[in-house]
């Protein structure tokens, strides 16, 4: 359960090799320890990861085999999860890729793969969690969004659009989720410096993947239904959402 | 009777969790209840008064025990009464003050259930002994016997681990208590201020045999030289001789009202230092320099918040803890070091109520011990996290405890070495429900009942 000061002692991550994922659940465990789950295509990839949350004072940490885009696979594996280890306080939703954008554009296969793994993989593995986190009356449901899916850009629309999908998605979750005892908690981040955007030119008003995990655990402990990091971005994405589109198009962003 | 999906929090209005919540109307209703609930298990719930997660039961059934408000029997021989167990402290006493009874123990509030009254094993003002300790008998319902009959002497290990149990024993439906005799409905109130907390623990040791109740607020804003400054309130029931003759026509009168409500929706941060700073003066200044005696009545005595209806909501939406510990007598740096870290880490906390216990309680995991008890509201935030938890450290060391009853936020790791009997209670537990059927989400958060059952 989590407690009154919001120390939760459980943790399931759906991606569990996510960068953002691990320093968030690193300072989540370096509170009060906690039992943490990691859920990745292959659990030996989160060998490292464990250690390090085993430092950082996780009373267990357990790896299991969870892929994203094996759809038919998700309803046994949440059953499975919930079954083994109980309730969950807080699930983080931390999985996705950016994909070859140039590739993207002119092979389906590429474009699907990001779709089906930052959308449809997202919600197939989100309806059985919802229906588990719903019957055990608590927790919370952290999705890991982004600012790319506020307004689709022309440099990276396709993973723009499945962010934009499942950001959607998510708020109508937590709209579904109002009197559940269920929170649900979107974090919309900027450029983050992660492996995931190795070798990519920083944009402006990028952050780190510390200042991302510590904007989720301030907004969990602030009960936030929506997060930016950092904060700015939230205006910056106010003025470009309502850029005319002639004016947008120019920015070439 | 209707089962409607709720959302429970306790009295801090923190961690709420959606549960099938029942009103029954009868035992019978109650024994099926029990006898197979949901598969997330099922606990009694009063009027909500706990400050943490006791009465909550995320996923599975409440029984909300509001509609047992019959008080069944007055025996004016013995001095006892029968009531059900969701019969209110308030409703006793509108029924036993007009006849010259008065309950043993009296709370901080008067709007708690008999049933939730026992399931803590509550104290007041009264250093002698606690609420279950004038309990006579009562009626639990309980997933392995049913309903039965529980007394103190004859089944003295399910009696002491029913009260005090936090309803994981069984649910609590009737009971008789001991009362005592009053004259008046008023209290002859002895009111000083102390500059410190030394002070005023000294003033208690010296004069408290005088005084049935006894209780010391604390500015725990205060600093310095004036760290743990009080205001020492102590009181015993006025006879009618001590009553004006202009109160003698109402001297059994209880006189309840509500004066305020608090307002729908309060922000959060409306208590900071500033504000909290400004209030304790207040109330400081307020009290007379020199010790001074009035005749007041039960309820600015004994319930002085309950004339504010909904006074948890000032907290805002975050809500708030109330931490509470007990240290044995000898322990007294405790206190002093407890209210030295709030005093530095400028918590806004209104008025720490400081009391003494002369008396151990008899439940297997009650909370009263001989010592010193410290209580405070505090709004919720992480940064608490470290400083209750380096508090409960020293209360551990000390031979203390924190009071489930109030807790919301306690390290499980605590549990046993602050209730030396755990084992024992959790083995008598286990024989009334073999099947764990009673949970609640304190049960899940502290592991109370030794099920190990990781939520579910």
């Amino acid at each position: 359960m989590r407690d009154a000061l919001g120390e939760v002692q459980s943790v399931l991550v759906l991606g569990g090799t996510s960068d953002i994922a691990l320093a968030t659940v690193r300072k989540v465990v370096a509170r009060r320890g906690a039992r943490v789950v990691l859920a990745a295509r292959k659990p030996e990839t989160c060998d490292s990861a464990a250690a390090v949350l085993r430092d950082a004072g996780a009373s267990e940490v357990h790896s299991v085999a969870f892929d994203a885009t094996d759809f038919a696979s998700h309803e046994g594996f949440v059953r499975a999860t919930f079954d083994r280890f109980g309730d969950f306080d807080l699930v983080l939703v931390a999985f996705g890729v950016l994909g070859d954008q140039a590739r993207a554009e002119h092979d389906p296969g590429a474009a699907l793969e990001i779709v089906q793994t930052n959308f449809s993989g997202t919600v197939s593995v989100t309806v059985p969690v919802v229906t588990r986190l719903r019957a055990q009356g608590h927790g919370d449901l952290v999705l890991l969004s982004s600012v790319a899916g506020e307004r689709v850009r022309r440099s990276n629309f396709v993973y723009g659009s499945s962010k934009a999908g499942i950001d959607g998605y998510y708020q109508g979750v937590a709209a579904s989720l109002a009197t559940s005892g269920v929170r649900v908690m979107i974090v919309r981040a900027g450029f983050v410096h992660t492996k995931m955007t190795d070798g990519l030119k920083a944009a402006p008003l990028s952050v780190t993947v510390d200042a991302v995990a510590d904007a989720v655990v301030r907004g969990l402990a602030r009960g936030r239904e929506i997060v930016w990091v950092p904060p700015a971005m939230r205006y910056v994405m106010v003025v470009l959402r309502h850029l005319p589109v002639a004016v947008f198009r120019r920015l070439r962003l | 009777m209707i089962a409607a999906p709720e959302l429970l929090s306790g009295w801090g209005r923190t961690s709420p969790t959606l549960a099938t919540v029942h009103r029954p109307d009868d035992l019978e209703h109650i024994v099926s209840q029990v006898a197979a609930p949901s598969p997330r298990g099922v606990i009694a719930r009063g009027l909500g008064r706990s400050y943490g997660d006791a009465a909550q039961n995320a996923g599975g059934d409440v029984l909300s025990c509001s509609n047992l408000d019959a008080v069944l029997a007055i025996d004016v021989e013995k001095g006892t009464v029968t009531v059900e167990s969701g019969v209110s402290l308030d409703t006793l006493l509108r029924v036993l003050l007009p006849l010259g009874w008065f309950p043993m123990v009296i709370p901080g509030t008067s709007y708690v259930t008999i049933g939730g009254a026992i399931a803590s094993d509550i104290h007041g003002k009264f250093r002698h002994g606690s609420f279950a300790d004038y309990v006579d008998r009562m009626r639990v319902v309980t997933p392995a016997r049913g309903a039965c009959m529980l007394e103190p002497e004859g089944d003295a290990k399910e009696f002491w681990a029913t009260t005090g149990g936090m309803g994981l024993t069984g649910v609590i439906t009737e009971a008789t208590l001991k009362l005592q005799p009053v004259q008046t409905s008023r209290i002859v109130c002895d009111t000083e201020r102390t500059n410190d907390v030394d002070d005023c623990m000294a003033r208690m040791l010296e004069r408290d045999h005088e005084y049935r109740y006894s209780v010391a607020w604390i500015d725990c804003l205060a600093s310095g030289g004036h760290l743990g400054r009080a205001v020492l309130t102590r009181g015993n029931h006025a006879t009618f001789d001590d009553l004006a003759f202009s109160d003698r026509a109402t001297a059994r009168e209880y006189m309840p009202r509500t004066l305020l409500a608090a307002p729908q929706w309060i922000p959060n941060g409306l208590l900071n230092p500033l504000t909290v700073r400004a209030f304790n003066e207040l109330w400081f200044r307020r009290a007379p320099r020199e010790p001074h005696r009035v005749v007041e009545g039960i309820k600015p005595f004994f319930f002085p918040l309950d004339s504010v209806r909904d006074w948890n909501r000032i907290y805002g939406p975050r809500g708030f803890v109330q931490y509470q510990f007990v240290v044995p007598s000898g322990s007294e740096r405790v206190v002093r070091t407890a209210l030295q870290r709030f005093s530095a880490a400028r918590v806004p906390t209104f008025l720490a109520v400081l009391k003494r216990f002369e008396h151990d309680s008899r439940s297997l995991i009650g909370f009263p011990i001989s010592g010193w008890t410290l209580a405070l509201d505090i709004p919720a935030a992480p940064e608490l996290t470290p400083l209750l938890d380096g508090l409960d450290e020293l209360v551990v060391e000390a031979g203390g405890r924190v009071y489930l009853t109030k807790d919301s936020r306690l390290r499980p790791e605590l549990l046993a070495a602050m209730y030396p009997r755990l084992d024992n209670w959790r083995s008598t537990r286990a024989a009334l429900d073999p099947g764990n059927l009673l949970r609640s989400d304190m049960d899940r958060r502290l592991d109370l009942s030794g099920a190990g059952r990781r939520g579910a």
